[in-house]
């Protein structure tokens, strides 16, 4: 292994590894974690050509501090993010989401916020040196599974990569970026469980995006909704985008981390498409959502889906 | 066989076996389970990421860049649940006791009007089964206890439960995988790991469909396997 390393000044909000996420182990009580946002996950490796499920670093709402101890990289920032290059000579350069920049020993990139958004992504040619845990490097905090011994990055820790920057060109992928707060969904598995007028509710009042909000779920202020049938089921197994709602009547949307089985009744199901969408909307954000049909769902995805493998080939030489 | 099957989101399906909970509908859950795990393996069935069982349900999580809501409908619906088995690899496990550690007998004791040494004896003369695991990774919920000696949650739940802490609540028995907080009736402790987070290809040591008896061990016995 080589020994190249930065190290961590300050550790930013909710840093960690995430990948693509870990699969097949949900009947194990394993969440699939993975990265938040899988658009700006994808552009960050591909615009620094690594393989597409090579783990990143993510963080939320502020970004780490690092420093380069030993080593020269290339590194690439993704999301809606400032951030800042601070050479050896205390000179700083505004740095550009969505392109790559050479860094070299001694210099440190300092991920100062993201802007009007939650998630950004820190990847770097040819990625980490992290083991991955069941296939996959994702960090499950809550449970201590994946690279860091399951944890958070920390201040003073050293992040190792993998291999020296062997690129010559810097490269730029140019990214449509649009915040939404309509959020398509179909109907839950219990949606028939709420009242005529709590249907209602649901997909014409606003929903307020709760501070208490997490890689868990995203808990929902609004309209308590309420159920006519019964506020807890048989514990199932919870798939992320699934829209549960406690005996308090206020909506939460599980997301990436959420525990594997619920026993909430679901009112509806965030479609895939909007996911991204989603959770990269900050907390206080008014959210409405509106019911639509599988085939629909089915042909956003194939929008969203196409969109990003457009937006991949846009990739282009800095001049 | 289920009874119905539905989407769940635009990546789901939930196959639902019928309202109750006990051993029979949960095997037929487990049998359809181990069914998509093969066929997935084995390339019959692509697109799989996830397959939940619990009670009475197998939810099914996939991948829409590879298959769709109605392909997997029609790999369901071809399958002739008459030639599904439970998995050959289903285990027997038998894991130690130490029933020093307990915080409830003597409330459930009370509670249940049996004596401690009863309420022992009828959980070690147990065979149970793994109906699901989950919630936390490695959290196993197997049943089913003799109805004597169901009883609700604590009305309090406790803060902090050390690891490998067993409990019970209604005809449920567990295992805390971590410390963490909770509300069953704890009626004593395993030093055995259920869930290893430094082991990649084992991570879990029990699997749903498994059956697990207890044996009781001494606190020596306990601190000697605790160590090793």
């Amino acid at each position: 292994m080589n020994n190249n390393f930065f190290e961590v000044l300050r550790p930013g909000i909710n840093t960690t590894f995430q990948d693509q996420g870990r699969f097949n182990l949900q009947h194990f009580g394993i969440a699939p974690s993975g990265c938040m946002d899988y658009k700006s996950f994808s552009v960050a490796n591909a615009v620094l050509s690594n393989d597409k499920t090579e783990g990143v670093l993510e963080f939320a709402y502020q970004g780490p501090l690092l420093k380069l101890i030993k080593g020269q990289t290339k590194f690439a920032i993704t999301g809606n993010v400032h951030f800042r290059i601070i050479n050896s000579k205390n000179k700083t350069v505004t740095g550009e989401c969505n392109r790559t920049y050479d860094l070299e020993e001694g210099e440190q990139v300092d991920i100062l916020a993201t802007n009007k958004t939650v998630y950004g992504y820190f990847a770097v040619e040819g990625g980490f040196s992290v083991s991955p845990f069941c296939n996959s490097v994702s960090t499950l905090s809550r449970a201590n599974i994946g690279p860091n011994e399951g944890k958070k990055i920390n201040v003073k820790n050293k992040i190792f990569f993998k291999k020296n920057r062997q690129e010559k060109n810097n490269y730029t992928i140019n990214v449509s970026s649009g915040n939404n707060n309509l959020i398509k969904v179909l109907r839950g598995p219990q949606y028939d469980y709420f009242s005529d007028s709590s249907k209602k509710d649901f997909f014409s009042k606003n929903y307020k995006i709760s501070n208490l909000t997490d890689r868990m779920g995203m808990r929902l202020e609004g309209t308590i909704l309420k159920n006519v049938v019964s506020t807890n089921i048989r514990s199932e197994g919870i798939i992320k985008g699934s829209v549960q709602v406690p005996a308090d009547g206020q909506p939460i949307i599980l997301l990436n981390d959420h525990p594997t089985i619920g026993g909430y009744p679901k009112i509806a199901n965030v479609i895939s498409a909007d996911y991204d969408l989603l959770i990269q909307n900050v907390p206080g954000t008014n959210l409405s959502f509106k019911c639509i049909e599988l085939k629909e769902a089915e042909s956003a995805y194939k929008f969203y889906s196409d969109n990003i493998k457009k937006t991949l080939k846009t990739k282009s030489i800095i001049k | 066989m289920f009874k119905k099957i539905s989407n769940i989101g635009d990546c789901g399906i939930v196959c639902d076996f019928g309202d109750e909970v006990n051993r029979s509908i949960n095997t037929e859950v487990i049998k359809l389970f181990h069914h998509i795990k093969k066929q997935s393996s084995d390339g019959n069935l692509s697109g799989v990421l996830n397959c939940t069982p619990s009670y009475n349900k197998l939810i099914i999580n996939f991948d829409l860049n590879k298959t769709n809501t109605n392909k997997i409908f029609d790999f369901l619906k071809s399958t002739d649940f008459s030639k599904l088995n439970l998995s050959e690899d289903q285990k027997e496990w038998t894991i130690p006791i130490c029933y020093d550690f307990e915080m409830d007998l003597e409330n459930m004791s009370k509670v249940l009007k049996i004596d401690k040494e009863e309420i022992i004896n009828i959980h070690l003369n147990t065979v149970f089964f793994i109906y699901m695991i989950g919630f936390v990774p490695g959290h196993p919920f197997m049943g089913d206890l003799d109805s004597k000696l169901f009883l609700n949650r604590l009305k309090t739940p406790r803060v902090k439960i050390p690891a490998g802490s067993v409990g019970m609540v209604e005809k449920f028995c567990n295992i805390y995988p971590y410390e963490s907080p909770g509300g069953w009736n704890i009626i004593g402790k395993t030093p055995k790991k259920i869930f290893n987070n430094k082991d990649s290809t084992n991570p879990c040591l029990l699997s749903p469909g498994d059956t697990v008896k207890f044996k009781s061990i001494s606190k020596k016995e306990f601190e000697k396997l605790n160590n090793e």
